[in-house]
């Protein structure tokens, strides 16, 4: 066994594939049964399925679900022909069968491959019309240019740049709506508030706008009345009596 | 040469693909295919007996003036004309099966393989080698495949009559000889 291991390159770790090797097990298999003039009809099953695991090992194809399926296969089949048979059985089905025809097959295979690569070969010694070469790459040619030209150019290309259009980004807007039902489940338990029992605790001033707008539309709908003792003093909240409403 | 067969040598020289006889009888439907093939016929053997640097080939049912082989290393070298590029033994394999078991699904092909031929396949569909050409029954009605005149085209080949038989094959497609048990 030398000639399918010189190829491999044996420092690089991980998944190496030799594709140009074998196309597959079957390919793989075939080669081992040629290589040793082996009878294809009779394969003795332990020495191949030894060889197989070794190469592939050695290819590090072990890891390549395809070869490992058939590294599988070939330990059951010698398996199957180690289990002592009955005596005078007839139908006695020999394990290596299926394998068998499906390398006939394969070998068929391959000589079409060689059968097709031999005419594609011959086939591309002749040219037809209409071959048209990749047009060469031409160089960028060299560039000529005055510095003032250069900086006007760079002029006309900024000018041409849009003013940014920005925008101030409010992270929460007027809540008047919140603030709303706020005032009202505060009424609705209460004659009277203050300022703060509608605001809450540490109001933003988005809350202090909210509340306050809130308010003052609950007032024009007669929900409410609002009402301060003097200047500056604490605005008090009272409920508009539903029978005053009414 | 008569006057259809230099009309013919026109079309199949401006033409960078094989022509086939049904095509050329558009030029001159009245001509009849009879004509078209002695025209085709004429046009070869004046080529031949010239003794010119291309032939009139029959190919992929079809014909096509192509360079004479001696001149293959030649136009290569200075580039005048591009080699196809070579086909992997993964792509023959496939096209193999393909080819003689068409109209055939990737399951057939990946078993006779023994390895998953999705990306062979893929592949060839790519280069318009082979092409699906119905859905078999059974299961998810899977794709079939068969191969394509651009097929017969790479191999150089009239049609799939000139691939080898089975029979020829040094090897036989044979059931194992039945072993004794001991």
């Amino acid at each position: 066994m030398s000639a399918p291991t010189n190829a491999v390159v044996q420092e690089q770790s991980g998944f190496v594939v030799e594709l140009e090797q074998f196309s597959g097990p079957l390919d793989l298999l075939l080669h081992l049964i040629t290589e040793d003039e082996l009878d294809i009809t009779d394969l003795p099953i332990a020495r191949i399925a030894d060889q197989f695991l070794a190469v592939i090992n050695e290819l590090r194809l072990n890891q390549a679900a395809d070869y490992l399926e058939m590294a599988a296969r070939l330990l059951r089949i010698k398996a199957q022909l180690l289990l002592p048979r009955r005596l005078g059985e007839d139908e006695w089905e020999d394990p290596r069968a299926e394998l068998v025809r499906r390398l006939l097959e394969y070998q068929q295979i391959r000589e079409l491959v060689d059968w097709l690569g031999h005419a594609a070969a011959r086939r591309a010694e002749q040219f037809g019309r209409g071959f048209r070469p990749e047009p060469p790459e031409a160089p960028p040619a060299p560039l000529v240019i005055e510095l003032n030209d250069l900086l006007a150019a760079a002029e006309r290309v900024i000018a041409l740049i849009p003013e940014p259009v920005l925008h101030r980004v409010v992270p929460r807007p007027l809540d008047v709506e919140g603030a709303t039902a706020r005032i009202e489940t505060v009424l609705a338990t209460r004659e009277r508030c203050g300022w703060l029992d509608v605001v809450g605790d540490h109001p933003t001033i988005v809350d202090v706008l909210s509340a306050f707008i809130a308010l003052l539309e609950l007032a024009k709908r007669g929900v409410l009345r609002l009402s301060q003792e003097g200047p500056f003093s604490p605005i008090v909240i009272e409920r508009e009596s539903p029978r005053e409403a009414a | 040469m008569s006057p259809l067969a230099k009309l013919l040598e026109a079309a199949l020289f401006a033409s960078s693909r094989p022509l086939t006889v049904g095509e050329l009888l558009t030029l001159e439907p009245e001509a009849g295919e009879t004509a078209v093939r002695a025209g085709l016929a004429e046009i070869r053997d004046a080529y031949a007996a010239q003794d010119h640097g291309v032939e009139l080939v029959e190919i992929a049912q079809g014909w096509q003036f192509l360079t004479r082989r001696e001149y293959a290393e030649a136009l290569d070298r200075a580039q005048f004309a591009l080699r196809p590029r070579r086909l992997s033994p993964a792509a023959l394999e496939t096209l193999a099966i393909i080819a003689y078991r068409q109209p055939v699904g990737r399951v057939e092909v990946d078993e006779i393989r023994g390895v998953d031929s999705g990306a062979v396949i893929d592949k060839l569909l790519e280069r318009g080698l082979v092409d699906v050409v119905t859905r078999g029954e059974g299961l998810g009605r899977p794709l079939l495949y068969g191969t394509t005149p651009q097929f017969l085209e790479i191999l150089g080949l009239k049609d799939l009559d000139e691939l080898p038989r089975l029979e020829e094959l040094s090897v036989a497609l044979r059931p194992p000889a039945p072993t004794e048990p001991e």
